[in-house]
């Protein structure tokens, strides 16, 4: 039987020659990944096992980025339990304030992952390098610290759903709708512990940072990891970013999918993901008259330069509505200059938006922008479950950049095409 | 091994960021997390809970982050076990990797009702409603993960195996 691509790169860090679903493995990991939520817990088992060492000190980063710049006094003793375990270690990827950025963004622009490669990340959306063609998957942080003693973590082999994309998406339309499109299709758990595959040459047409907002979500339709097929745009992506070889994994074509599905990209509206799930999604001309109160423009699903430039593109010249606070956040620091010297900037604050310094903050309802009881936002980040970003009484609506920027300055969930 | 309590019962796509919202995650005592532990979806639940109860729950329970402060939350709760039709992936690990026996049911997870009294037997792996009398049979664990559980989490695994 023919493997998926997920499938030939667990066989290959199984040290088998072949796969099949359900089997359960060990394989070899490439990067261990952490945040200042999960590791301190991770560091607490690590320390447990009596190790003077971890596995590998280039194959594990710590990235301080939830609740950071330290939000308070608790947080900055959690932040603080990283920093000093990655000293005791010898941890070369620890990414203090001033290089940290969001931890997704941040290791693909590091160049620390690349296509094959198996990595877990004590973080849910890990599996966003599935983008890059890797084996890609969130874990806890027993998992991580068991990752960082070992070097090694067990896996069943997952089944995989292949979606076929074609064409190419209309103005306006990227990566964030098509993703809500396909979890709005087969449901918060339509991918439970399987692999998302994505082919075809809409796949190819899609830009890196679309593929990374995609392969980021996959987590929210239940999926074990979503993988992209590499092809020229990825290997010019990993050139310029990396200095580490790769290899490109291709499904064979006899793989077996429990399900296929064709996506016309050409088809798809931009959408939107109504309060409490991800799966509850509506097209723009289906989304009412809803009022907000703030706009988030950032997080690992969509802090990227390509979405920095569509928000700049709605809101040049445009007012924020008066009654909206609209904060953006660019996801790293490279992120960040390079929005600030392509003028993006300038025209954010001239719009009345803020700008924050690169943190994951108030997409888990951390800091920088909470929202108070009945409150309402619209947001570029990836889940919109109750209370996720502040009292359990608020509304978070999913969107892409272009329909957060565009209901920052209409006051409402709008599309740019309304304003 | 075996457990038994009175069942609390929840719906379908119980996320993480209800078990324990992130605005209690700069502490990882598990006192303190289970003191927050499914407030935002039941303000009730901490003054209810009863050392030794059962969690009930549909699809997809735990879907969402990967904080492992959500089964520790439940686990210090008092939660003897949770049953559910089916467990998100990243939960399903956490709770085997830190000790919390979690079983998946389907027929069990529908039928059960809020407030009956169950009785789980780990080791086969059997459901018993004692308040409706009818009994289910869980999915088993795999082999492998028999190990995990038995050597009382993965570090305890991990440690024998080095």
């Amino acid at each position: 039987m023919g493997m998926t691509m997920t499938q030939k790169i667990l066989a290959a860090h199984a040290g088998l020659d072949s796969v099949v679903p359900g089997q359960l493995i060990k394989a070899k990991l490439d990067m261990v990944l952490g945040n200042d939520i999960t590791s301190p817990v991770a560091i607490k088992e690590f320390d447990k096992v009596g190790l003077n060492s971890v596995f590998d000190i280039n194959k594990i980063a710590i990235v301080p980025d939830h609740f950071t710049p330290n939000k308070d006094i608790k947080s900055a003793e959690q932040v603080k339990i990283c920093r000093e375990f990655s000293k005791r270690m010898g941890i070369v990827n620890f990414f203090e304030v001033g290089q940290m950025g969001v931890e997704h963004a941040l290791l693909p622009e590091k160049g620390l992952v690349v296509p094959g490669d198996v990595i877990i990340g004590a973080d849910s959306h890990t599996c966003t390098y599935g983008a890059l063609g890797a084996f890609s998957t969130g874990i806890g942080s027993t998992d991580m610290a068991a990752g960082m003693a070992t070097g090694e973590a067990w896996f069943k082999v997952p089944e995989a759903i292949k979606f076929i994309l074609k064409g190419k998406p209309r103005k306006w339309v990227g990566g964030k709708d098509v993703i809500l499109h396909i979890i709005g299709m087969i449901g918060v758990d339509g991918a439970l512990y399987k692999s998302m595959e994505f082919i075809g040459d809409g796949a190819h047409a899609l830009s890196m940072d679309d593929r990374f907002t995609m392969a980021n979500m996959a987590i929210e339709a239940g999926a074990k990891n979503g993988i992209f097929e590499v092809d020229e745009k990825t290997k010019q992506y990993v050139e310029e970013h990396s200095v580490r070889s790769y290899t490109v994994y291709k499904a064979d074509e006899d793989a077996e999918y429990s399900e296929v599905f064709e996506i016309d990209l050409a088809a798809i509206k931009s959408t939107v993901a109504f309060p409490h799930l991800p799966e509850n999604a509506r097209t723009i001309d289906n989304v009412g008259d809803i009022k907000i109160d703030q706009v988030i423009i950032g997080s690992c699903t969509n802090g990227r330069i390509e979405d920095m430039r569509i928000a700049a593109e709605v809101l040049k010249g445009r007012k924020v509505h008066a009654d909206v606070r609209c904060i953006i956040i660019p996801a790293t620091q490279k992120i960040w200059k390079q929005a600030m010297n392509e003028g993006l900037f300038d025209i954010f604050i001239d719009a009345g938006a803020a700008i924050s310094t690169p943190t994951c903050g108030p997409c888990l309802g951390g800091h920088m922008g909470i929202l108070a009881k009945g409150e309402r936002a619209v947001s570029t980040t990836n889940r919109n479950f109750v209370g996720r970003m502040g009292h359990p009484e608020s509304e978070v609506y999913l969107a892409s950049p272009a329909i957060a920027a565009a209901s920052a300055i209409a006051g409402k969930i709008a599309g740019p095409d309304q304003l | 091994m075996n457990a038994k309590g009175k069942v609390i019962k929840y719906g379908n796509n119980v996320d993480t960021d209800v078990i324990i919202p992130a605005r209690y995650l700069t502490t990882s005592d598990p006192a303190e997390l289970a003191s927050h532990c499914m407030e935002d979806l039941d303000e009730k639940f901490i003054s209810k809970v009863q050392k030794g109860d059962v969690m009930v729950a549909g699809r997809n329970f735990g879907c969402g982050s990967s904080r492992e402060h959500a089964p520790i939350a439940i686990k210090a709760s008092g939660i003897s076990c949770v049953i559910a039709e089916t467990f998100a992936r990243i939960f399903y690990r956490n709770s085997i990797n830190i000790g919390l026996p979690i079983i998946e049911c389907a027929e069990a997870a529908q039928d059960i009702k809020d407030g009956d009294e169950v009785e789980i037997d780990f080791d086969k792996g059997f459901i018993t409603n004692l308040t409706s009398g009818k009994t289910y049979q869980g999915q088993p664990f795999p082999e492998f993960m028999q190990k995990i559980i038995s050597a009382d989490g993965l570090i305890n695994f991990i440690k024998s195996s080095l």
